[in-house]
């Protein structure tokens, strides 16, 4: 099927090397940092009232970074050969450090931390359960099931410091992802050194987003009370986080705009053709002023409890669809153009295709999936006080 | 002599296998090729060009590029008075077949061969992130299709769009100066059957080479100089609306 092209593409150009999936990788992975260092606010920052959502959005970025490689692997050409970017990594490649960073985060930091703040749990659960589910979690608990408060002190100190190493390696992780879109020299869309930068605050600022809407969505699930103080302050350090975010973007593209170098005219003609749904509409307007408004009236004007949880669930929605659109126009939009600057491309998506619409859909869905079974084997509500009550009950 | 069936049954696999150093050109061997002896890049000279697209069948038949995919290209040019920023350029089935007549008039028309710039400093070598592709001692960069994991990004790090993937293969793919002949004391496809001799094969070690002496009483340009890549393709009077 021929690709519609404007202009003058080089030959090789025409067809996009990067796709949907690639859009996804930077897009779960950003929600994955943002997550955690939103629970390093309570842990590190001591700001208690965000303590409700400490735990889940712990097991959110857990679910998250497991979904994280897989659109990589399923686009790679030979994913049975990804396994030689741990044995034999070219040390000259950004893209060669992701394997070593991902573990790093996976083991080092996110598992680890889980782990021993969930391992009070674990061990009561080992106990209380039957069955299956007892296996699972004799085994979760890796034989350790000592939880007298001298072995909790140490879990909890031993949990600080992963901690603190935890949000570095999250800055890491994610900045590190902008940075394979910003060193690209060949490429001036993407070429600039604000975009590890933007790549992180933009990540720190869906990451929120979305630890605050599933905090509210499964709060009602469960039919219980939604924290408005938790909800309050999540929503004001978004709001916070959005304006710096906000305002790095808006510097690049003053910047471009201002020093108009010979990439302009091709890059400001796709923003206003090509990209302009994607990016003025679903992303400027959409997904950051709209959102941005509302986050900003509710830190002036004191609506009721039922009026704030509206906003902040529209504006979460809106903020999670705008970062999608972010990632997608740098992703995409930097292969629309030609590297000649005279001509445009067009990204066609397939529906069923390795690369397609529908394996994106099923990536997106199952990190959820991945949430569910934690959140089921791992309450994050305090299953420990449950059953402490059940334990002293008998 | 007379050939049995038996004997044909012996003939045909021989034949089968000879018949690739047949349509290779025979080349001869070089037994005492270094590698390090050499340093590979290309002249092109534009002023010679005329478009008919014999470099590209040359390199396609060569090489088994599939269609659609080109590790060499001709662009057309068309500039209308001064406006350097906004040629008119096109290279339909990159050139292979030549080019329909132009639709303009008037103004400045030239045609500018591409192929890989053969960078020391090549950012899709850079990128690599299992070390697939690589500069050779002898300055030509290859990639190695049986480590290449097909991760796109020597395509995206490639700023002159030398680069695809072969649908077959799955794995990145570009100009290799037909290093299959180099290595065996031959030239290029394209430089062999170039009928105006407008690219040439330099060997910039080799004291004797001739592109020493063109290099010297010559301006030549590469394409994109400001992206620092030592390319190693030179151009003679090139334009300065090519990009």
């Amino acid at each position: 099927m021929q690709i519609p092209v404007d202009g003058f593409m080089y030959p090789n150009e025409v067809e996009l090397q990067w796709s949907v999936l690639i859009v996804l990788y930077p897009y779960l992975t950003g929600l994955v940092a943002g997550a955690f260092i939103l629970a390093s606010l309570e842990r590190i920052f001591r700001v208690e009232a965000v303590k409700p959502t400490y735990r889940l959005a712990l097991l959110t970025a857990l679910a998250f970074l497991l979904v994280a490689p897989m659109p990589l692997q399923l686009h790679l050409g030979h994913p049975e050969r990804s396994f030689e970017m741990y044995l034999t990594p070219h040390t000259t490649s950004a893209m060669a450090m992701f394997g070593f960073v991902y573990l790093w985060y996976l083991m080092g930091v996110l598992v680890l931390e889980i782990w021993l703040d969930f391992r009070k749990d674990i061990v009561l659960l080992s106990k209380s359960s039957t069955g299956l589910k007892k296996v699972i979690y004799k085994v979760l608990t890796l034989g350790s099931d000592n939880i007298s408060p001298r072995a909790l002190a140490i879990d909890d100190r031993v949990g600080y410091i992963i901690t603190l190493i935890g949000i570095p390696s999250a800055f890491l992780l994610h900045g590190y992802v902008g940075f394979i879109f910003g060193s690209v020299k060949a490429n001036p869309w993407w070429s600039t050194p604000l975009m590890p930068v933007v790549f992180l605050f933009s990540a720190m600022v869906s990451g929120i987003a979305m630890v605050m809407l599933l905090y509210m969505l499964l709060t009602w699930w469960r039919k219980q009370p939604i924290d408005m103080h938790c909800v309050d302050t999540i929503a004001q350090y978004l709001f916070y986080t959005f304006v710096i975010d906000f305002s790095l973007e808006m510097l690049d593209l003053i910047h471009r705009i201002y020093e108009a170098d010979e990439s302009f005219r091709s890059l400001d003609f796709m923003v206003h053709s090509r990209l302009y749904l994607s990016q003025i509409v679903i992303q400027i307007i959409m997904g950051t002023a709209v959102p941005l408004a509302l986050l900003g009236i509710t830190q002036v004007v004191h609506f009721s409890d039922y009026v704030r949880k509206r906003i902040y669930s529209t504006a979460g929605v809106l903020t999670m669809i705008g970062i999608f659109a972010m990632r997608w126009n740098v992703v995409i939009g930097g292969q629309l153009f030609s590297k000649s600057f005279l001509g445009y491309t067009t990204y066609k998506l397939d529906f069923v295709a390795r690369e397609g619409l529908l394996p994106a859909i099923m990536l997106m869905i199952l990190p959820f999936i991945f949430l569910w079974v934690l959140v089921k084997l791992l309450p994050p509500w305090g299953a420990h006080e449950h059953v402490s009550q059940a334990a002293s009950a008998d | 002599m007379n050939i049995t069936r038996r004997r044909l049954l012996y003939l045909l696999p021989a034949a089968a296998i000879a018949w690739e150093f047949v349509e290779a050109g025979t080349p001869e061997l070089a037994p005492n090729y270094k590698l390090t002896d050499h340093w590979y890049g290309m002249l092109i000279d534009v002023t010679k060009c005329i478009g008919c697209g014999s470099c590209v069948r040359a390199c396609q038949n060569e090489n088994g590029v599939p269609d659609g995919y080109f590790r060499t290209w001709v662009e057309r040019y068309h500039i209308e008075n001064w406006d350097d920023e906004s040629p008119n350029v096109d290279s339909p089935d990159g050139g292979k077949l030549g080019f329909p007549p132009s639709k303009y008039t008037g103004g400045k028309n030239f045609f500018v061969p591409k192929l890989c710039n053969h960078c020391a400093d090549s950012p899709c070598t850079q990128v690599c992130p299992v070390g697939a592709t690589f500069v050779s001692p002898d300055g030509v960069v290859l990639v190695d299709s049986k480590y290449c994991v097909g991760c796109r990004y020597c395509i995206q790090a490639c700023p002159y769009g030398c680069r695809f993937i072969n649908p077959k293969t799955e794995t990145a793919e570009k100009c290799t100066l037909c290093y299959h002949r180099l290595t065996k004391g031959l030239t290029t496809a394209c430089v062999e059957n170039c009928p105006t001799g407008t690219r040439q094969l330099a060997d910039l070690k080799n004291p004797n080479d001739p592109i020493h002496e063109f290099l010297k009483t010559h301006s030549v340009q590469v394409l994109k100089p400001h992206l620092a890549t030592r390319s190693k393709t030179f151009y003679y009077g090139l334009d300065g609306s090519v990009r």
